[in-house]
Protein backbone atom coordinates (compact mmCIF):
# COMPACT_ATOMS: atom_id res chain seq x y z
CA UNK A 1 0.00 0.00 0.00
CA UNK A 2 3.15 2.65 0.56
CA UNK A 3 5.75 0.93 -1.28
CA UNK A 4 8.82 3.54 -1.96
CA UNK A 5 10.34 2.63 -4.90
CA UNK A 6 13.84 1.16 -3.33
CA UNK A 7 12.03 -1.91 -2.03
CA UNK A 8 13.38 -5.29 -2.81
CA UNK A 9 10.32 -7.11 -2.86
CA UNK A 10 9.04 -4.51 -6.08
CA UNK A 11 11.75 -6.74 -8.43
CA UNK A 12 9.90 -9.54 -7.35
CA UNK A 13 6.30 -10.61 -7.40
CA UNK A 14 4.98 -7.57 -4.94
CA UNK A 15 2.70 -5.66 -6.87
CA UNK A 16 0.36 -2.94 -5.34
CA UNK A 17 -1.32 -3.63 -2.10
CA UNK A 18 -4.89 -5.32 -3.05
CA UNK A 19 -4.41 -6.01 -6.91
CA UNK A 20 -4.99 -9.38 -8.03
CA UNK A 21 -2.02 -11.41 -8.92
CA UNK A 22 -2.31 -14.38 -11.30
CA UNK A 23 -1.78 -17.15 -8.60
CA UNK A 24 -2.81 -15.18 -5.86
CA UNK A 25 -6.49 -15.05 -4.85
CA UNK A 26 -7.30 -11.31 -4.44
CA UNK A 27 -7.42 -9.44 -1.26
CA UNK A 28 -10.86 -8.33 0.72
CA UNK A 29 -10.88 -6.25 2.95
CA UNK A 30 -13.33 -7.49 5.74
CA UNK A 31 -15.89 -5.31 8.09
CA UNK A 32 -18.07 -6.75 10.68
CA UNK A 33 -20.70 -5.08 12.98
CA UNK A 34 -21.05 -5.88 16.41
CA UNK A 35 -23.28 -7.08 18.61
CA UNK A 36 -24.54 -3.75 19.84
CA UNK A 37 -25.82 -1.80 16.64
CA UNK A 38 -22.93 -0.11 15.68
CA UNK A 39 -21.72 1.13 12.43
CA UNK A 40 -19.16 -2.07 10.45
CA UNK A 41 -16.02 -1.77 11.72
CA UNK A 42 -12.77 -2.70 9.86
CA UNK A 43 -10.71 -5.73 11.28
CA UNK A 44 -8.33 -6.94 8.54
CA UNK A 45 -8.37 -8.26 5.28
CA UNK A 46 -7.99 -11.67 3.31
CA UNK A 47 -7.55 -13.70 0.62
CA UNK A 48 -10.21 -15.27 -1.53
CA UNK A 49 -11.33 -16.26 -5.18
CA UNK A 50 -14.88 -14.05 -5.29
CA UNK A 51 -16.95 -12.48 -2.77
CA UNK A 52 -18.84 -15.65 -1.12
CA UNK A 53 -16.09 -17.16 -0.39
CA UNK A 54 -14.59 -13.96 0.92
CA UNK A 55 -17.65 -14.01 3.21
CA UNK A 56 -17.12 -17.35 4.45
CA UNK A 57 -13.65 -16.97 5.21
CA UNK A 58 -14.18 -13.69 7.04
CA UNK A 59 -16.50 -15.40 9.40
CA UNK A 60 -13.73 -18.24 10.37
CA UNK A 61 -11.40 -15.73 10.56
CA UNK A 62 -12.89 -13.18 11.96
CA UNK A 63 -15.87 -14.07 14.03
CA UNK A 64 -15.07 -17.42 15.85
CA UNK A 65 -15.98 -15.42 19.02
CA UNK A 66 -19.49 -13.93 18.16
CA UNK A 67 -17.57 -10.79 17.45
CA UNK A 68 -20.14 -9.82 14.62
CA UNK A 69 -23.80 -10.02 13.47
CA UNK A 70 -22.87 -8.85 10.03
CA UNK A 71 -19.98 -9.04 7.89
CA UNK A 72 -18.60 -6.65 4.88
CA UNK A 73 -16.03 -8.04 1.89
CA UNK A 74 -15.10 -5.16 0.05
CA UNK A 75 -12.41 -6.17 -2.72
CA UNK A 76 -9.53 -4.32 -1.50
CA UNK A 77 -8.63 -2.57 -5.05
CA UNK A 78 -11.88 -0.95 -4.47
CA UNK A 79 -11.29 1.21 -1.91
CA UNK A 80 -10.37 4.98 -2.39
CA UNK A 81 -8.52 6.09 0.28
CA UNK A 82 -6.49 10.16 1.00
CA UNK A 83 -3.04 9.84 1.36
CA UNK A 84 -1.00 10.74 4.43
CA UNK A 85 0.57 13.82 2.82
CA UNK A 86 -2.87 15.56 2.58
CA UNK A 87 -3.50 15.75 6.03
CA UNK A 88 -2.59 19.15 6.20
CA UNK A 89 -4.68 20.58 4.13
CA UNK A 90 -7.64 18.39 4.88
CA UNK A 91 -7.94 18.39 8.52
CA UNK A 92 -6.39 21.39 9.56
CA UNK A 93 -9.14 23.58 8.80
CA UNK A 94 -11.46 21.86 11.65
CA UNK A 95 -8.82 22.94 13.92
CA UNK A 96 -9.77 26.91 13.60
CA UNK A 97 -13.39 26.61 13.47
CA UNK A 98 -13.98 25.70 17.53
CA UNK A 99 -17.43 27.03 17.53
CA UNK A 100 -18.39 23.66 15.82
CA UNK A 101 -17.84 22.47 19.58
CA UNK A 102 -20.48 22.85 22.17
CA UNK A 103 -18.26 23.69 24.71
CA UNK A 104 -17.24 27.18 22.75
CA UNK A 105 -20.66 28.70 24.37
CA UNK A 106 -20.94 29.21 27.92
CA UNK A 107 -24.18 28.94 29.33
CA UNK A 108 -25.21 30.01 32.30
CA UNK A 109 -25.58 27.26 35.51
CA UNK A 110 -29.39 28.71 35.97
CA UNK A 111 -30.63 27.61 32.48
CA UNK A 112 -30.01 23.84 33.90
CA UNK A 113 -28.89 21.40 31.18
CA UNK A 114 -28.46 22.21 27.57
CA UNK B 1 10.64 -15.35 20.40
CA UNK B 2 8.30 -16.01 17.45
CA UNK B 3 10.30 -14.15 16.25
CA UNK B 4 13.81 -15.03 16.40
CA UNK B 5 17.14 -13.51 15.33
CA UNK B 6 15.71 -10.84 13.66
CA UNK B 7 18.23 -8.80 12.44
CA UNK B 8 18.01 -4.69 11.43
CA UNK B 9 20.34 -2.39 9.21
CA UNK B 10 23.22 -3.29 11.49
CA UNK B 11 23.97 0.04 11.92
CA UNK B 12 23.79 2.01 15.26
CA UNK B 13 21.05 3.70 16.49
CA UNK B 14 21.57 7.49 14.68
CA UNK B 15 20.48 10.00 16.89
CA UNK B 16 17.57 12.58 16.00
CA UNK B 17 20.43 15.16 14.86
CA UNK B 18 21.97 12.59 12.35
CA UNK B 19 18.88 12.20 10.26
CA UNK B 20 17.70 13.48 7.74
CA UNK B 21 14.10 15.97 8.40
CA UNK B 22 12.04 13.39 7.29
CA UNK B 23 13.40 10.47 9.09
CA UNK B 24 13.61 12.28 12.32
CA UNK B 25 9.85 13.32 12.24
CA UNK B 26 9.49 10.22 11.94
CA UNK B 27 11.30 8.73 15.06
CA UNK B 28 9.60 11.66 16.65
CA UNK B 29 6.05 10.18 16.27
CA UNK B 30 7.25 7.01 17.35
CA UNK B 31 9.37 8.46 20.43
CA UNK B 32 5.89 10.14 21.25
CA UNK B 33 3.79 7.35 20.90
CA UNK B 34 2.25 7.74 17.89
CA UNK B 35 1.28 4.48 15.23
CA UNK B 36 2.26 4.34 12.08
CA UNK B 37 0.21 3.15 9.27
CA UNK B 38 0.49 1.81 6.05
CA UNK B 39 1.01 4.76 3.98
CA UNK B 40 3.09 6.71 5.84
CA UNK B 41 6.51 7.56 5.09
CA UNK B 42 8.81 4.95 6.82
CA UNK B 43 12.27 4.11 6.30
CA UNK B 44 13.81 1.18 4.35
CA UNK B 45 14.96 -0.66 7.23
CA UNK B 46 11.89 -0.31 9.23
CA UNK B 47 9.98 -2.11 6.52
CA UNK B 48 12.62 -4.64 5.92
CA UNK B 49 12.82 -5.41 9.45
CA UNK B 50 9.07 -5.93 9.84
CA UNK B 51 8.32 -7.82 6.98
CA UNK B 52 10.52 -10.36 8.34
CA UNK B 53 9.52 -9.93 11.88
CA UNK B 54 5.86 -10.24 11.30
CA UNK B 55 6.32 -12.48 8.31
CA UNK B 56 8.41 -15.10 10.70
CA UNK B 57 5.84 -14.34 13.25
CA UNK B 58 2.85 -15.56 10.98
CA UNK B 59 5.19 -18.52 9.71
CA UNK B 60 5.37 -19.65 13.23
CA UNK B 61 1.40 -19.66 13.72
CA UNK B 62 1.04 -22.04 10.89
CA UNK B 63 3.82 -24.64 11.05
CA UNK B 64 2.80 -24.03 15.21
CA UNK B 65 -0.41 -26.24 14.23
CA UNK B 66 1.78 -28.82 12.97
CA UNK B 67 2.79 -30.54 16.49
CA UNK B 68 -0.66 -29.88 17.92
CA UNK B 69 -2.51 -31.38 14.52
CA UNK B 70 -0.80 -34.08 15.54
CA UNK B 71 -2.82 -34.95 18.64
CA UNK B 72 -6.10 -34.04 17.32
CA UNK B 73 -6.69 -37.84 15.73
CA UNK B 74 -5.40 -39.28 19.22
CA UNK B 75 -7.07 -36.63 21.95
CA UNK B 76 -8.05 -39.03 24.96
CA UNK B 77 -11.92 -37.80 24.56
CA UNK B 78 -14.20 -35.94 22.31
CA UNK B 79 -14.00 -32.74 24.36
CA UNK B 80 -10.61 -32.79 24.25
CA UNK B 81 -10.41 -33.08 20.83
CA UNK B 82 -13.05 -30.53 20.10
CA UNK B 83 -10.71 -27.92 22.81
CA UNK B 84 -7.48 -28.86 20.86
CA UNK B 85 -9.37 -28.43 17.18
CA UNK B 86 -10.30 -25.21 18.34
CA UNK B 87 -7.58 -23.85 19.08
CA UNK B 88 -5.39 -25.08 15.90
CA UNK B 89 -8.22 -23.12 14.31
CA UNK B 90 -7.21 -20.23 16.27
CA UNK B 91 -3.45 -20.66 15.21
CA UNK B 92 -4.71 -20.90 11.67
CA UNK B 93 -6.31 -17.39 12.30
CA UNK B 94 -3.37 -15.43 14.21
CA UNK B 95 -1.25 -16.45 11.07
CA UNK B 96 -3.59 -15.04 8.64
CA UNK B 97 -4.20 -11.90 10.99
CA UNK B 98 -0.61 -11.65 10.53
CA UNK B 99 -0.11 -12.03 6.65
CA UNK B 100 -2.34 -9.80 6.08
CA UNK B 101 -0.80 -7.02 8.62
CA UNK B 102 3.05 -7.54 6.38
CA UNK B 103 0.89 -7.14 3.76
CA UNK B 104 0.28 -3.82 4.30
CA UNK B 105 4.25 -3.32 3.78
CA UNK B 106 4.09 -4.23 0.33
CA UNK B 107 5.20 -7.87 0.37
CA UNK B 108 2.74 -10.30 -1.37
CA UNK B 109 1.82 -13.50 0.78
CA UNK B 110 2.67 -15.53 -2.00
CA UNK B 111 6.29 -14.36 -1.48
CA UNK B 112 6.00 -14.76 1.89
CA UNK B 113 4.81 -18.38 1.96
CA UNK B 114 7.75 -18.80 -1.06
CA UNK B 115 9.97 -18.07 1.53
CA UNK B 116 8.78 -19.89 3.75
CA UNK B 117 8.71 -23.19 1.34
CA UNK B 118 12.24 -22.80 0.76
CA UNK B 119 14.02 -22.45 4.14
CA UNK B 120 14.63 -18.57 3.23
CA UNK B 121 12.31 -17.43 6.26
CA UNK B 122 12.33 -18.83 9.69
CA UNK B 123 10.00 -19.91 12.14
CA UNK B 124 10.22 -20.34 15.54
CA UNK B 125 12.55 -22.99 16.67
CA UNK B 126 10.32 -24.15 19.25
CA UNK B 127 8.03 -25.82 16.64
CA UNK B 128 11.06 -28.27 15.33
CA UNK B 129 10.22 -29.99 18.53
CA UNK B 130 8.20 -33.26 18.42
CA UNK B 131 5.08 -33.94 20.33
CA UNK B 132 5.46 -36.96 21.57
CA UNK B 133 2.32 -37.85 24.33
CA UNK B 134 -0.60 -36.14 24.90
CA UNK B 135 0.79 -34.36 28.18
CA UNK B 136 3.11 -32.76 25.37
CA UNK B 137 -0.23 -30.96 24.80
CA UNK B 138 -0.65 -29.80 28.32
CA UNK B 139 2.99 -28.51 28.11
CA UNK B 140 2.89 -26.73 24.83
CA UNK B 141 -0.36 -24.47 25.69
CA UNK B 142 0.99 -24.18 29.12
CA UNK B 143 4.89 -23.10 28.26
CA UNK B 144 5.02 -21.89 24.85
CA UNK B 145 1.81 -20.25 24.53
CA UNK B 146 2.68 -18.99 28.09
CA UNK B 147 5.98 -17.54 26.43
CA UNK B 148 4.65 -16.46 23.35
CA UNK B 149 2.22 -14.36 25.65
CA UNK B 150 4.62 -12.62 27.34
CA UNK B 151 6.26 -11.45 24.15
CA UNK B 152 2.73 -10.28 22.24
CA UNK B 153 1.06 -8.40 25.10
CA UNK B 154 3.69 -5.81 24.99
CA UNK B 155 3.75 -5.82 21.43
CA UNK B 156 0.26 -4.60 21.48
CA UNK B 157 1.54 -0.89 21.77
CA UNK B 158 3.94 -1.52 18.86
CA UNK B 159 4.21 1.38 16.66
CA UNK B 160 2.97 -0.20 13.64
CA UNK B 161 -0.42 0.53 13.39
CA UNK B 162 -1.70 -3.22 11.72
CA UNK B 163 1.02 -5.18 13.68
CA UNK B 164 -0.51 -3.55 17.23
CA UNK B 165 -4.00 -4.31 15.77
CA UNK B 166 -3.29 -8.29 14.93
CA UNK B 167 -1.74 -8.37 18.22
CA UNK B 168 -4.93 -7.20 20.44
CA UNK B 169 -6.56 -9.88 18.92
CA UNK B 170 -4.27 -12.73 19.13
CA UNK B 171 -3.66 -11.77 22.69
CA UNK B 172 -6.96 -12.00 22.87
CA UNK B 173 -7.43 -15.36 22.16
CA UNK B 174 -4.18 -16.89 23.24
CA UNK B 175 -5.07 -16.79 26.89
CA UNK B 176 -7.65 -19.43 25.80
CA UNK B 177 -4.49 -21.62 24.82
CA UNK B 178 -2.52 -21.48 27.69
CA UNK B 179 -5.52 -21.91 30.21
CA UNK B 180 -6.69 -25.17 28.38
CA UNK B 181 -2.88 -26.31 28.24
CA UNK B 182 -2.78 -25.99 32.11
CA UNK B 183 -5.64 -27.44 32.30
CA UNK B 184 -4.68 -30.32 30.49
CA UNK B 185 -1.61 -30.65 32.98
CA UNK B 186 -3.60 -30.12 35.96
CA UNK B 187 -5.47 -33.56 35.07
CA UNK B 188 -2.22 -34.93 34.17
CA UNK B 189 -0.17 -34.26 37.52
CA UNK B 190 -3.23 -35.33 39.55
CA UNK B 191 -3.80 -38.49 37.79
CA UNK B 192 -2.09 -41.92 38.07
CA UNK B 193 1.32 -42.12 38.81
CA UNK B 194 2.06 -43.55 35.03
CA UNK B 195 0.12 -39.56 33.66
CA UNK B 196 2.27 -38.05 36.24
CA UNK B 197 5.59 -39.39 35.00
CA UNK B 198 4.14 -38.41 31.57
CA UNK B 199 3.53 -34.64 32.66
CA UNK B 200 7.06 -34.99 34.32
CA UNK B 201 8.49 -35.71 31.38
CA UNK B 202 7.06 -33.08 28.86
CA UNK B 203 8.08 -30.46 31.31
CA UNK B 204 11.15 -32.17 31.26
CA UNK B 205 11.52 -31.68 27.12
CA UNK B 206 9.72 -28.53 26.98
CA UNK B 207 11.43 -26.17 29.61
CA UNK B 208 14.56 -25.37 27.96
CA UNK B 209 13.36 -24.80 24.28
CA UNK B 210 10.87 -22.94 25.81
CA UNK B 211 13.52 -20.59 27.38
CA UNK B 212 14.57 -20.53 24.02
CA UNK B 213 11.96 -19.11 22.13
CA UNK B 214 13.18 -15.75 24.07
CA UNK B 215 16.47 -15.82 21.81
CA UNK B 216 19.74 -15.07 23.38
CA UNK B 217 20.56 -12.53 25.23
CA UNK B 218 20.42 -9.27 23.47
CA UNK B 219 21.80 -6.86 25.75
CA UNK B 220 24.46 -6.23 23.71
CA UNK B 221 22.98 -6.34 20.36
CA UNK B 222 22.74 -3.37 17.72
CA UNK B 223 19.95 -5.63 15.90
CA UNK B 224 17.73 -5.28 19.17
CA UNK B 225 18.84 -0.99 19.86
CA UNK B 226 17.53 -0.14 16.71
CA UNK B 227 14.52 -2.23 16.53
CA UNK B 228 13.71 -0.97 20.28
CA UNK B 229 14.12 2.45 19.39
CA UNK B 230 11.69 1.57 16.60
CA UNK B 231 9.21 0.25 19.07
CA UNK B 232 9.37 -2.94 16.67
CA UNK B 233 10.45 -4.42 20.20
CA UNK B 234 9.85 -3.71 23.46
CA UNK B 235 11.58 -5.30 25.92
CA UNK B 236 14.97 -7.20 25.71
CA UNK B 237 15.34 -10.97 25.23
CA UNK B 238 16.42 -11.86 29.15
CA UNK B 239 13.55 -9.33 30.67
CA UNK B 240 11.33 -11.52 28.95
CA UNK B 241 13.00 -14.97 29.97
CA UNK B 242 13.43 -13.53 33.38
CA UNK B 243 9.50 -12.88 33.55
CA UNK B 244 8.17 -16.31 32.35
CA UNK B 245 10.72 -17.73 34.51
CA UNK B 246 8.91 -15.97 37.53
CA UNK B 247 5.65 -16.62 36.64
CA UNK B 248 5.69 -20.44 35.49
CA UNK B 249 7.58 -21.52 38.67
CA UNK B 250 5.06 -21.18 40.73
CA UNK B 251 2.72 -22.73 38.34
CA UNK B 252 4.87 -25.90 38.01
CA UNK B 253 5.15 -26.16 41.94
CA UNK B 254 1.13 -26.09 42.17
CA UNK B 255 1.20 -28.78 39.34
CA UNK B 256 3.96 -31.16 41.86
CA UNK B 257 6.48 -30.77 39.03
CA UNK B 258 9.78 -29.88 39.15
CA UNK B 259 11.52 -27.85 36.41
CA UNK B 260 14.87 -29.54 35.24
CA UNK B 261 16.80 -27.07 36.83
CA UNK B 262 19.52 -28.03 39.70
CA UNK B 263 20.30 -24.72 39.75
CA UNK B 264 16.59 -23.03 39.97
CA UNK B 265 16.83 -20.77 42.65
CA UNK B 266 14.86 -17.84 44.20
CA UNK B 267 17.38 -14.69 44.75
CA UNK B 268 15.71 -12.33 47.18
CA UNK B 269 18.07 -9.24 45.95
CA UNK B 270 16.31 -9.23 42.38
CA UNK B 271 13.08 -10.16 43.23
CA UNK B 272 13.30 -13.20 40.65
CA UNK B 273 14.60 -16.52 40.05
CA UNK B 274 18.43 -17.75 39.24
CA UNK B 275 18.02 -20.09 36.66
CA UNK B 276 20.24 -22.04 33.80
CA UNK B 277 20.72 -20.81 30.57
CA UNK B 278 19.54 -23.17 27.67
CA UNK B 279 22.17 -25.11 25.20
CA UNK B 280 22.38 -21.99 22.82
CA UNK B 281 24.34 -24.17 20.89
CA UNK B 282 21.23 -26.47 20.41
CA UNK B 283 19.34 -23.31 19.51
CA UNK B 284 21.40 -22.21 16.20
CA UNK B 285 22.06 -25.66 15.41
CA UNK B 286 18.02 -25.90 15.27
CA UNK B 287 17.56 -22.65 13.52
CA UNK B 288 19.87 -23.98 11.23
CA UNK B 289 17.53 -26.81 9.93
CA UNK B 290 18.77 -29.24 12.23
CA UNK B 291 16.38 -29.79 14.95
CA UNK B 292 14.67 -32.98 15.47
CA UNK B 293 11.49 -31.99 13.54
CA UNK B 294 12.88 -29.37 11.06
CA UNK B 295 12.64 -31.43 7.87
CA UNK B 296 9.21 -32.94 8.53
CA UNK B 297 7.54 -29.41 8.93
CA UNK B 298 9.14 -27.88 6.01
CA UNK B 299 7.94 -31.17 3.76
CA UNK B 300 4.41 -30.87 4.90
CA UNK B 301 3.96 -27.04 4.28
CA UNK B 302 5.81 -27.95 0.82
CA UNK B 303 3.30 -31.08 0.38
CA UNK B 304 0.12 -28.39 1.67
CA UNK B 305 0.65 -26.04 -0.75
CA UNK B 306 1.60 -28.01 -4.29
CA UNK B 307 -1.18 -30.54 -2.97
CA UNK B 308 -3.53 -27.44 -2.75
CA UNK B 309 -2.33 -26.02 -5.75
CA UNK B 310 -5.48 -27.40 -8.48
CA UNK B 311 -7.79 -26.13 -5.58
CA UNK B 312 -6.15 -22.58 -5.77
CA UNK B 313 -6.82 -22.55 -9.11
CA UNK B 314 -9.89 -24.20 -10.06
CA UNK B 315 -11.62 -22.04 -8.12
CA UNK B 316 -9.86 -18.95 -9.38
CA UNK B 317 -10.81 -20.22 -12.55
CA UNK B 318 -14.73 -20.54 -11.76
CA UNK B 319 -14.36 -17.50 -9.97
CA UNK B 320 -13.58 -15.87 -13.32
CA UNK B 321 -16.09 -17.98 -15.18
CA UNK B 322 -18.94 -16.42 -13.00
CA UNK B 323 -17.61 -12.94 -13.29
CA UNK B 324 -17.75 -13.10 -17.44
CA UNK B 325 -21.55 -15.31 -17.69
CA UNK B 326 -22.71 -12.48 -15.03
CA UNK B 327 -21.35 -9.72 -17.49
CA UNK B 328 -22.76 -11.48 -20.54
CA UNK B 329 -25.92 -11.47 -18.63
CA UNK B 330 -26.09 -7.85 -17.92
Amino acid sequence: MSSPESSPYRETHAEKHGKARATEWPLWEIFIRGQHGLSHRHVGSLHAADAEMAIKNARDVYTRRNEGVSIWAIPAEAIAASSPEDKGPMYDPANDKVYRHPTFFDIPDEVGAM
Amino acid sequence: MYAQMIKSTGKGVKSLDEMDPQERAFQERIDAGGKIEPKDWMPEGYRKNLIRQIGQHAHSEIVGQLPEGNWITRAPTLERKAILLAKVQDEAGHGLYLYCAAETLGVTRDQMTRDLLSGKMKYSSIFNYPTLTWADMGAVGWLVDGAAIMNQVPLQRTSYGPYARAMVRICKEESFHQRQGYDIMMKMAKGTPAQRKMAQDALNRFWYPSLMMFGPSDKESVHSAQSMAWKIKMNTNDELRQKFVDQTVPQAEYLGLTVPDEHLKWNEEKGGYDFSEPDWEEFFDVLKGNGPCNTERLEARNKAWDNGRWVREGLLAHAAKKRIAKLAAE
